[in-house]
């Protein structure tokens, strides 16, 4: 540990130590001081660091961010961040912030969907008894900052039998220079409920920004949840998600990462199957561009029998971008007849391209299927001539077999618009 | 329709075309054979565009383009199309969505709308069956787990969908069986007008039992060397390579 390394930190919990939470009831605030002790004992990880081995956090931490207070939330609009031809539940956090003003939500018995700082102050709410539950402030820096400091978020709980009939979307805007967001997504389904949800964050002007996100995702027996994360931060910006999830018997709960944009953009997700007849999807598309680094870092842990695991990531990476793949899967002793896939196949657009790519099995079960892969390529030249000779253009070429390639990383999407915007946006970056 | 004036092309370096004439006009099927390395794989790469060859010396002209400056995909267009040799396999990317796109892209470069959904499936099944193409390999992906025999069949449904005006058919019968090599002869045959032109490469004369030239031209070390009618052939066949090799030892 160097004095350098604390300085940063304090330089950080400093800028966020305005933010006043003396009114929040005893169990947040009880919280959010567990965590200021965790976050003592926590420093910011270095490259000797085996989980942040490729991952150099220089950009994010030697920066100097401020925190915006609710009053000066600005008004914007976010329509070019909706998706089109979707009829969606849509909550706007603005820098940190739950926007009443922003609100679009169609009322569902059964369904409650608010912000996460309304929902702390009742105390009948689910919050009280799940929130920091599973994201442990002492086991990671950047969940311990999100716990001291998280402004505000989007507490989701749907209730037994209940089947939310719209997506929501929550759109997680930044509109300010070197700000700080600490957002925080809290979801609750309970016995055989189901809900979709896509989390878009993006910039309007938020250029070198930094959001750090943590959810928690608390699925009871028979409950189907879909997270869509959609990183498509323009410009220079940072990112660092946690996403934690518990399963509970005979649940789905399916995560897709669509990373199109971001300098530095670290997801670090945690599943954690804790009973049988569950099934998990963890695919992601992640393009780098520029000098992007894209970093996913994906633990699932199976600790009963009886369960399945898909995990396939696809990277196509260009210019001088960097990407990494961490896929760790756990088998528990208890956890045999588990089946646990995970891939990641990555395409190299150009030689200064680079990909880190670590797919790994933990077993201790005996009677399990389980396979891993990972593959790094370029995109075949005599392909690409093959379609030019029918009168496909080169950059038509590229596109069709780029489509070809992330294809079945998209099939966990079940929202077709959803799906539909995404083909569109990789579409347009490779046709420009 | 298609003039070659002196063309000379080197692929690193070493020189594989010296200088061929060749003049092909609507209606009309020529074969070029040669024996192995004479260069006749290099002629049809050279035409398509392959980017690994250098043209040093000579001209293409095609209905009136320079052909040497338009790139593959232009040419395509233009109306130029190559059976390859060995079809490439694409994984992920179905033959019905690829022949849709190159239609479409064929289609805005001659300023016409895009092809109905309804009249391209259409097209898709009167094409296939020119060439007894199974109807589900045509929504698969491009060439992926084909047999050798299947692949060609799929290069002359992609020529009878995209109706080009020259069609150069390379080595089109190596690796078929008697029965494929019909079945790829009769769609050759039935896609022939006498607004469209043929150039059939091969090696050997069995092909050209189904699909009859009007010309053949023997290519020897990057020239053509002798050109006659459709018993020039056979004439080949008969003497082998080594009667052309030992009357050109100049060479």
């Amino acid at each position: 540990m160097t004095t350098a390394a604390l300085t940063k930190k304090d330089i950080l919990v400093e800028s966020l130590s305005q933010l006043d939470f003396s009114n929040e009831p005893t169990f947040a605030q009880e919280l959010r001081s567990k965590a200021k002790e965790a976050l003592n004992h926590l420093d910011f990880p270095t490259s000797k660091t085996e989980y942040w081995k490729y991952t150099r956090l220089g950009k994010i931490i030697n920066k100097t961010y401020f925190v915006q207070n609710k009053n000066a939330v600005p008004q914007i609009d976010v329509t070019s961040f909706t998706i089109p031809n979707l009829d969606s539940n849509i909550v706007v956090l603005v820098n940190g912030y739950y926007s009443d003003e922003l609100l679009r939500i169609a009322p569902q018995s059964g369904v409650t969907i608010k912000s996460l700082k309304n929902a702390i102050q009742q105390p009948d709410s689910f919050v009280s008894n799940k929130l920091g539950k599973i994201a442990k402030a002492e086991k990671e820096i950047f969940i311990a900052l999100n716990t001291v400091s998280f402004t505000d978020g989007v507490a989701i709980n749907i209730d037994k039998n209940v089947a939310c009939e719209k997506p929501i979307h929550v759109i997680n805007v930044v509109t300010e220079k070197n700000l700080i967001a600490n957002t925080r997504v809290l979801v609750q389904a309970k016995d055989n409920a189901s809900v979709k949800i896509i989390e878009s964050f993006v910039n309007l002007g938020g250029a070198e920004s930094f959001t750090n996100s943590v959810a928690e995702f608390f699925l009871s027996v028979n409950a189907q949840v879909e997270y869509n994360k959609l990183q498509n931060k323009e410009g220079e910006s940072y990112q660092i998600s946690t996403e934690q999830v518990y399963q509970e018997a005979n649940s789905h709960f399916t995560i897709n990462t669509i990373t199109l944009d971001g300098t530095l953009v670290r997801n670090n997700l945690n599943i954690d199957v804790d009973a049988e007849g569950c099934e998990t999807n963890l695919n992601s598309i992640y393009l780098g561009k520029e000098s992007n680094h894209i970093d996913n870092h994906t633990i699932v842990d199976h600790l009963k029998p009886n369960c399945n695991s898909n995990e396939v990531y696809k990277g196509i990476l260009d210019d001088n971008s960097v990407g990494v793949f961490n896929g760790k899967v756990f088998v528990r002793p208890d956890a045999q007849k588990t089946n646990a896939f995970q891939q990641n196949n990555n395409i190299l657009l150009t030689d200064n391209a680079v990909i880190n790519s670590k797919p790994e099995l933990e077993i201790y079960a005996d009677d399990v299927k389980c396979s891993h892969g990972s593959t790094t390529g370029q995109l075949d030249e005599e392909a690409i001539f093959y379609l030019q000779a029918r009168g496909i253009s080169k950059k038509s070429a590229i596109n069709l077999m780029i489509s070809a390639f992330i294809k079945d990383a998209l099939e966990t999407i079940t929202i077709e618009a959803l799906k539909n915007y995404i083909d569109t946006k990789i579409e347009t970056r490779f046709t420009k | 329709m298609l003039k070659i004036k002196n063309l000379h092309a080197s692929i690193e370096d070493k020189e594989i075309l010296r200088g061929i004439n060749l003049e092909v006009k609507a209606g009309e099927v020529h074969a070029i054979m040669g024996p192995n390395g004479s260069g006749k794989s290099t002629l049809s790469a050279v035409l398509a565009g392959r980017e690994e060859y250098e043209v040093t010396e000579g001209s293409v002209d095609f209905d009136g383009n320079d052909l040497l400056d338009l790139s593959p995909e232009d040419r395509a267009r233009e109306g130029v199309f190559l059976a390859f040799q060995y079809p490439i396999e694409i994984p992920g990317v179905s033959n019905v969505n690829f022949l849709k796109t190159a239609i479409n892209e064929k289609r805005a470069y001659h300023g016409e709308e895009a092809i109905a959904a309804k009249d391209f499936l259409a097209l898709v099944k009167e094409k296939s069956a020119l060439v007894e193409l199974d109807p589900k390999l045509a929504s698969r992906s491009v060439n992926e787990g084909f047999s050798g025999g299947e692949k060609k069949r799929n290069e002359i449904f992609q020529m009878a969908m995209l109706e080009p005006k020259l069609s150069i058919l390379d080595e089109t019968d190596s690796g078929l069986d008697i029965d494929a090599l019909r079945i790829v002869a009769k769609g050759v045959n039935t896609l022939k007008s006498p607004k469209n032109a043929t150039i059939v490469i091969t090696h050997y004369q069995r092909l050209l039992d189904y699909i009859v030239p009007d010309f053949v031209h023997v290519l020897y070390n990057g020239r053509i060397v002798k050109t006659g009618g459709k018993e020039l052939a056979l004439e080949l066949e008969e003497k082998g390579y080594d009667w052309i090799k030992s009357e050109n030892v100049e060479l």
